[in-house]
Parts: C-alpha cells; sequence; structure tokens
C-alpha cells in the first residue's frame, strides 16, 4: 500500500469535524509554523520541497508566494481556488467534502507567509455539500482559535471567507476568479501585470489550488525532504488522480508522481470495462492533448513525462476511453463544452470555438467536407496564442491531438458521410 | 416597488456585505440570495438588487447574464441539470436525458405545464467518477440508471 499524505484520514469517520481533525495531527503544522517559522522561512521550505500547483499549470507554489512584493503598501490576499471546472477532474471537491480543515489549516500557514490577513475560497455554485461542510468547518476554525485575531495566541490574524461562483468555467482561470470575486463577469484580465502585484481589488494576491493548499501542512510538519521523497526528482510529492470513462472502477486514487499511466489504469483502475480494448486516454483534464493506446504503454505520469509525450499532467483528470468510442463524436462534444464556456471577450476565442463545435459536429452526422480537417486546424492555427487567457489554447488542444492521431477516423466519416464507429452509448452499471 | 427582501434575506445581505472591503464584490452572492427568495432574476429584482448594491441596472443584467446558474427565465420547483459533457456522455447520459424528456414530456429547456420540473443540460458537474451524473436544485444525483431516474422523480413532491 503506498502512503498518502492528502488522503490518508479521508475515511476517518467526521474528520470533517475539527476535535477529530485535530486528534489525527490537525493543525499541529499551523502551530509548528506560527511558533518555529518566520513567513520567510515557510516560503523557502515550501519552495526546496518543488511543490508545483495542481490545478493544472503546475507552477512552484513557493516561487510563486516569493513574488509578493513586500512593500506595497496594499493589503495582500489569498485566494483559494475551488473553481473545480475542467471535464475530468473531481479531486478538490473530494478534498473540500472530505477533510476541509486540512485545506484551511494549508490557508492559514500559506497566508502566514505572505503577509495576507483576509483569504477567499472561491468555490463553483454548483458544489452545495462542500460550500455547506466548508461553512461549518471555517465557523469551528474561528471557535477553536485556528482562524480570526491572535490565531493559536501567536500574534497573527486571518478572516477567510467562502465566495461561491454561479456557473461559469473561465471563472477557474485566476484573473477570471479575480473578476468574479469582485462582483464582475469572469473575464480574464490581460497580463502583466500578474496577480501576484496587482490582483484582488488591486492588491498583492496569491491564488492555489485546493490541493496545492492541502499540502502544505504536511509539507510544514514533515519538512521539504520527506515531501521530495515521493515523487520524481521534478514533480515532487503525491497527486490525486482522477479516472474517469470506461473504467471498471472510477474514482480518486492518491499515488506519487510519476506512476506509469497503464499502471494507474490497470492496477488501480481495474482496467477498461467490459474487458475491452484500449482506444485513447485524456491524461490531465479535458484540455490536455489527448494519447492513442500506444502512447499510454509508455507514459508516466508527472509533468516532465507527459511534456515530453507532446501533452501535460494539467489536472491530472484521466479520461479513458475505449474501442467504441467515436473520437470525431468525443471531440464534438469537448469543442461543445468549450463554445458553452468561452467568455466571449476575444474574437479567435468566441467564433473559432463555436465554428470547430458545428465542423465537428457536422462530420460526426456525416455532413463533412472536403477540407474540413484543414479548416479545423487553420482555425486551431488562428486561435493560439491570439486570446487573453489560456482558455483559447485549451480549446485547441483536443482539436489537433484527435486529428492529428486519429486522422483516418475523422477522414472515414467524410469520405463515408456517415459515422462509421459501432459507438456503446449505453449507461454502464458497475458491480 | 414590489419586490423586497424579506427582513430574514436583509439580515443576511448584510451579513454578506460584511465580508468584503467593497460593497460591489457581494454582487454574487447577493443575487444568489435574491434567486434563493424569488426563484428567477427578473428585471424588476434585478433593478432592486442593484438599488441595493449602488450600481447600474445594466451592470446587475450583465453579470446575470453571464453566469450559468443565475435564472433569468422562470422555472419549475425542481431545476434537472443532466451533465452531458465526455466522460458522462461516455457512461450513458443520453439515455437518461432521453428519457426524462419522455417521461416528463417535455424538452431539454423546457418546463413542465404544472410548473414542477424543468429539463437542463448542462456541462461537467466535477463529479466525473459517478457518471451519469444529474443535480436537481442543490443536490447530486450520481449513478444514474433509468430505474434511479424514476424513483427520484418520484420521490419529489
Amino acid at each position: 500500500m503506498e502512503e498518502k499524505i492528502l488522503l490518508k484520514y479521508i475515511d476517518v469517520p467526521d474528520i470533517e469535524n475539527i476535535e477529530v481533525y485535530q486528534k489525527h495531527d490537525g493543525y499541529k503544522g499551523l502551530a509548528k509554523a506560527l511558533k518555529q517559522h518566520k513567513p520567510d522561512q515557510i516560503i523557502e521550505l515550501v519552495k526546496a520541497s518543488g511543490l508545483r500547483g495542481r490545478g493544472g499549470a503546475g507552477f512552484p507554489a513557493g516561487l510563486k508566494w516569493s513574488f509578493v512584493p513586500k512593500d506595497s503598501g496594499k493589503p495582500v490576499f489569498l485566494c483559494c481556488n475551488a473553481d473545480e471546472g475542467e471535464p475530468g477532474t473531481f479531486k478538490d471537491r473530494l478534498l473540500m467534502e472530505k477533510n476541509p480543515h486540512q485545506l484551511i489549516e494549508g490557508i492559514v500557514i500559506t497566508a502566514y507567509a505572505v503577509n495576507c490577513h483576509q483569504a477567499y475560497i472561491y468555490i463553483r455554485g454548483e458544489f452545495s455539500q462542500a460550500m455547506q461542510v466548508l461553512e461549518q468547518a471555517i465557523a469551528e476554525a474561528y471557535e477553536h482559535n485556528c482562524l480570526g485575531k491572535n490565531i493559536l495566541k501567536q500574534g497573527f490574524n486571518l478572516e477567510l471567507s467562502l465566495h461561491s461562483g454561479a456557473g461559469s468555467y473561465i471563472a477557474g482561470e485566476e484573473t477570471g476568479l479575480l473578476e468574479s470575486l469582485e462582483g464582475k463577469r469572469a473575464e480574464p484580465r490581460l497580463k502583466p501585470p500578474f496577480p501576484a502585484s496587482v490582483g484582488l481589488f488591486k492588491g498583492p494576491t496569491v491564488i492555489n489550488n485546493v490541493e496545492t493548499l492541502s499540502n502544505v501542512p504536511h509539507i510544514i510538519m514533515r519538512g521539504a525532504e520527506w515531501f521530495k521523497g515521493f515523487g520524481t526528482e521534478k514533480s515532487t510529492g503525491t497527486k490525486l488522480f482522477c479516472l474517469s470513462g470506461h473504467i471498471n472502477k472510477p474514482g480518486v486514487y492518491e499515488l506519487p508522481m510519476g506512476i506509469p499511466l497503464k499502471e494507474l489504469i490497470n492496477n488501480y483502475g481495474g482496467g477498461i470495462i467490459g474487458g475491452r480494448k484500449l482506444k485513447a486516454v485524456i491524461p490531465g483534464g479535458s484540455s490536455t492533448p489527448v494519447l492513442t493506446a500506444e502512447q499510454v504503454e509508455e507514459v508516466a505520469m508527472d509533468f516532465e513525462s507527459l511534456q515530453a509525450a507532446g501533452t501535460m499532467l494539467g489536472s491530472a483528470g484521466v479520461i479513458v476511453m475505449d474501442e467504441t468510442t467515436c473520437m470525431v463524436d468525443a471531440l464534438a462534444n469537448l469543442t461543445r463544452f468549450y463554445a458553452h464556456e468561452s467568455c466571449g471577450q476575444c474574437t479567435p476565442c468566441r467564433e473559432g470555438v463555436s465554428w470547430m463545435e458545428k465542423i465537428a459536429r457536422r462530420i460526426e452526422e456525416g455532413k463533412g467536407l472536403e477540407g474540413d480537417l484543414e479548416l479545423l486546424l487553420d482555425i486551431c492555427d488562428n486561435i493560439s496564442f491570439k486570446t487573453l487567457c489560456p482558455m483559447g489554447d485549451a480549446a485547441i488542444g483536443p482539436v489537433v491531438s484527435f486529428i492529428t492521431k486519429f486522422r483516418s477516423e475523422f477522414e472515414d466519416h467524410i469520405r463515408q458521410g456517415r459515422c462509421p464507429i459501432e459507438k456503446d452509448k449505453s449507461i454502464k452499471v458497475r458491480g | 416597488m414590489a419586490v423586497k427582501f424579506s427582513p430574514q434575506t436583509k439580515r443576511e445581505f448584510k451579513e454578506t456585505l460584511s465580508r468584503y472591503p467593497h460593497k460591489e464584490a457581494a454582487l454574487l452572492p447577493v443575487l444568489l440570495l435574491a434567486q434563493r427568495e424569488f426563484g428567477v432574476l427578473s428585471d424588476e429584482l434585478v433593478q432592486y438588487v442593484a438599488g441595493l448594491m449602488d450600481l447600474p441596472p445594466s451592470r446587475v443584467k450583465s453579470v446575470v447574464t453571464f453566469y450559468t446558474l443565475f435564472n433569468t427565465r422562470e422555472v419549475g420547483r425542481y431545476v434537472i441539470r443532466v451533465c452531458h459533457t465526455l466522460s458522462c456522455a461516455l457512461n450513458g447520459t443520453e439515455e437518461v436525458i432521453e428519457h426524462i424528456k419522455k417521461r416528463l414530456h417535455i424538452e431539454v429547456g423546457e418546463t413542465t405545464p404544472d410548473k414542477k420540473f424543468t429539463l437542463l443540460e448542462c456541462e461537467c458537474l466535477g463529479s466525473c467518477n459517478t457518471a451519469p451524473v444529474m443535480q436537481i436544485n442543490d443536490r447530486y444525483y450520481e449513478n444514474m440508471t433509468l430505474e434511479l431516474v424514476d424513483q427520484i422523480l418520484d420521490s419529489l413532491e
């Protein structure tokens, strides 16, 4: 059995209750941080641990914190990004519903490290259950002096509020999140300036994912070297991998970074449903380029290995597709998602992604035209790096990779004027 | 003006404002409060909220129309949102949607004549491990089968 960090106590009954959490080493990391470390020492410790952002970009957390100017004279804000919305990803919801104090503890330590006294958790509006659990946990943390004034009698103050989104994928993009938190449409901002210098209410702002922050108490308690004992040299720690799609045992698996994808699917996910053949895997959430079954044989699940394979670890949302999957239909589904979620600010994304959806759908319906694949790739080229935020490039990730790797399937659709795949879209019931 | 927050919502409104250094930042949570009380964010309600928030109504309306969870049209007592993004699609969500359409005699986007149910498709609910998934009002219903859908719809008063 692999050692777990984040999910170690996930099955302990009532772990969402602060007293039970405290019995399982809860808030000891916070006490240690406040009593034994200066803020800068925490930043150095987290830098040394190699902890990288778990929201998708993989940016080193300690380095991000070190960008906050010390002398801006403005209040610093910390935003926990709990707007989990990348298709295929469902790990933050688990962390919030099951172990909310682990997240709150990570938030308080991080706030202390960056000299922040007002933090927000921006949670997607659909997550009602997680919101209830967090509201309760935040109230408990105030009662137990883990939030509020003079925390654990160490002179540090922090207010923490939960802020509900109202249904928007782009609010998960960090500057879209800031706009939304300021009461506006979640339209991403032009960068620079980066949020570390000009963020929420124009103050220096740190934005970290739920999983990233949940790791922090453990790094404080057990040290950077211990954390680096998990994973690979450049992708340290464990990772919550989300398995979904045509898999026997879908779910969240905490494993060291660098685990072979094949092992993740077969040993942990129980293999492909119905003993069918694997066709393709999206390794890191819907925007990461797809892998063929052959590539799955060789690739490992860490930032560098997946980058070398031409894709990304992203949010580690692993979507497994078996031989009954029509890649054109799957792409039409994904492009519809991005067309729906485009905020509309940048013309290439607003127009281009909708065109991609229409073209992918017409190919699937047997109405594809000669030249449609070139047209799709040309649209991708006209979106790539031509939008304010990464959403444009997120939307083209699947399009380019699906067409490149499964081109003959797209061509068959156009040539035959119909979908030639015997799709199985029935409801899958697992034992 | 006919529209007005109840004393309870008014209290929550004030508490919500206290969480932010700028009043404007409370707009999303305040709109969620308004929707909870009135069901739909009508133009009249948007005007009322704009007044409370010291914002132009057009500014409030632009926010209302941006986010999918805000109702700009009247909906039923139960809003069914069935996820149709990839992981749910691979696990049979189309069957679930077709079944609900037939059972309720409505199309996606419509409300039953008795104003009980509204059926919507939605994008990823972040519960792909329990696909197919649907949300009715605040609650998630996971690992849907047609039998379960029937049981759930029967159980709602």
